[in-house]
């Protein structure tokens, strides 16, 4: 097998006393579609706050592509190629549709300051540029019809789609989504099912948490369960869907028959 | 053309006036446009104003040097003092800048060289009209060209949400630390234009209310274009004067215009989307 695009080592995270993560490990293989489930409560956010730098681990390591993403700062690791979206939609909404996308350009802009005052050709370009493509990602996710609407005036799901186009704008290798599907009704989410194959399909590395178990188990490769800050279980759909520790942590146990 | 002789000899430092609040507004534009609530800019004005006329009286040094380093000390400052300040947000930052304009108003009280309380005596009057307009017209255009570029655009992310800011790769803490040392130069430059029309300056002037005076201007005006803090320091400056002739109810009304605008336009007088939102209405019922 090739070296994994993301692998977590021994993972640990606590607040004070309270351990939210232990000896987590597991590998996201590049050019596929991993999923992170587990009830309520069980982690999975604080992985990505892990993976994104927005905390630090107590223990354990994360690398990506071979290198520690320890102590690096969260828009240092955008840069090195990883994009995430946010369960609780996180858009700005002041802003026009366009211009949100273009805020994930912005590494991709270099220009300089005197550039910038004299607005040389050099610049204009370099802006232009952005603007197509930044218009190019919302065809593709379908909203370039909107692209000059203010971002609030979005509907729940076309708001998604937007973090969407704005997070793959950062150029990313792996792409993760947290609860995508949350609040889309089954015609969106099968949708939206096929986007993010498509987005796999394009070469991102796609990693979800997810609790729609029918739109993960449709969609991922492979899958790990964590359970109170613990991976129970990792591997295909159809192994994960037979483990007793999964069925245990997911409808109880049956020893009261 | 004698009426505009009578004119502008009566209402020439007024309108000064109107071009160095105007320059003041921006500055705390800025920084409220990358979402930092700063009260520096008052201290950072009187650092402007004083450097320059020290300059001016003691080493005869050159207007357009003078203004420069009215401009560059403030920001040398800001940039010292902002990486641990910017750590602070909201209100703690907001009390922060407070303490270091006390700190900077006590200095300029008693140092020697800052005549103390008595202040700056006798700088020459040598700003003129067009170096206030083209400074300020210079100003706003640096920051058009700033709002339409990736700059203007990760001050506004990270206003809006700054964690979404840092994960789509904007270096969040240095744009901070750009808006704060700009917003410091712009405030120096209008401390420095004021020291040279107004022939006297004291500690006085650039003191915890001043800093709140700057940012009613612009919050007055409307934080949401450049056309806002212009608006707001023009209505700010001219309404005590307009409302001369009532004598001691002066204040009164003053006071009570600024509670109405912040009750019935709390995102300022200049809204862009309001205000289209409104001519909107009217064509509908025309139609």
């Amino acid at each position: 097998m090739s070296a994994p695009l993301l692998s977590i080592r021994n993972l640990g995270k606590h607040f004070g006393g309270l351990h939210v993560l232990q000896d987590v490990s597991f590998d996201v293989p590049a050019g596929s579609i991993y999923g992170l489930i587990g009830p309520n409560g069980a982690g999975k956010t604080t992985v990505f706050n892990l993976i994104t730098g927005l905390l630090q681990p107590s223990s354990g390591g994360i690398e990506f592509q071979g290198e520690s993403l320890l102590g690096v700062a969260p828009h240092r690791i955008t840069q090195r190629g990883i994009a995430r979206t946010f369960q609780n939609i996180r858009i700005f909404k002041e802003m026009d549709l366009l211009e949100n996308v273009m805020v994930g350009l912005h590494d991709q802009l270099r220009y300089s300051a005197l550039q910038l005052f004299f607005n040389t050709p050099a610049h204009r370009a370099a802006e232009k540029k952005a603007r197509e493509r930044a218009f190019e990602l919302l065809t593709w996710v379908g909203l370039e019809r909107k692209a000059d609407l203010m971002a609030d005036n979005l509907s729940y799901g076309e708001q998604r789609k937007l973090e969407f186009a704005r997070a793959l704008a950062t150029e990313p290798k792996l792409l993760l989504l947290d609860e995508p599907v949350a609040g889309m009704n089954p015609a969106e989410k099968s949708i939206l099912m096929e986007e993010i194959r498509n987005i796999r399909n394009r070469g991102y590395g796609v990693f979800m948490i997810e609790h729609d178990m029918r739109f993960v188990m449709g969609l991922c490769e492979r899958i790990a369960v964590l359970n109170f800050g613990r991976i129970i279980a990792e591997g295909t759909p159809d192994e994960v869907r037979n483990n007793p520790e999964v069925i245990e942590a997911y409808l109880g146990k049956e020893d009261s028959e | 053309m004698q009426w505009l002789n009578d004119f502008w000899s009566t209402y020439s430092t007024l309108v000064f006036t109107v071009g160095v609040h105007s320059l003041l507004a921006l500055s705390i534009w800025l920084t409220l446009s990358c979402g930092l609530l700063s009260l520096a800019n008052a201290a950072f004005m009187g650092m402007g104003a004083y450097v320059s006329a020290l300059l001016t009286l003691h080493l005869g040094w050159p207007f357009p040097a003078v203004l420069l380093a009215g401009a560059v000390a403030p920001a040398a400052v800001a940039l010292i003092i902002g990486t641990p300040v910017l750590r602070l947000a909201g209100v703690y930052l907001a009390m922060a800048t407070l303490a270091f304009g006390e700190v900077v108003r006590i200095t300029l009280l008693n140092l020697e060289i800052t005549g103390g309380p008595e202040g700056l005596n006798g700088i020459p009057l040598v700003t003129e009209g067009w170096h206030i307009a083209l400074l300020l017209a210079l100003t706003l255009y640096g920051l058009g060209r700033l709002r339409r570029s990736k700059v203007g655009r990760a001050f506004e992310a990270i206003k809006e949400d700054e964690v979404a800011a840092r994960l789509m790769g904007i270096a969040v803490d240095r744009y901070k630390l750009l808006a704060f040392v700009l917003g410091a130069c712009i405030a120096g430059v209008a401390g420095a234009l004021n020291a040279h029309f107004t022939y006297f300056i004291s500690p006085r002037e650039y003191g915890f209310e001043n800093a709140v005076d700057i940012l009613t201007l612009t919050v007055l005006g409307g934080t949401s274009s450049l056309v806002g803090p212009l608006l707001g320091a023009t209505v700010l400056t001219l309404l005590p004067e307009v409302l001369r002739f009532l004598h001691d109810f002066r204040s009164l009304v003053n006071g009570a215009v600024l509670v109405l605008v912040v009750l019935f336009l709390p995102k300022g007088i200049w809204e862009p989307r309001r205000i289209r939102a409104w001519l909107n209405r009217r064509k509908g019922g025309q139609a």
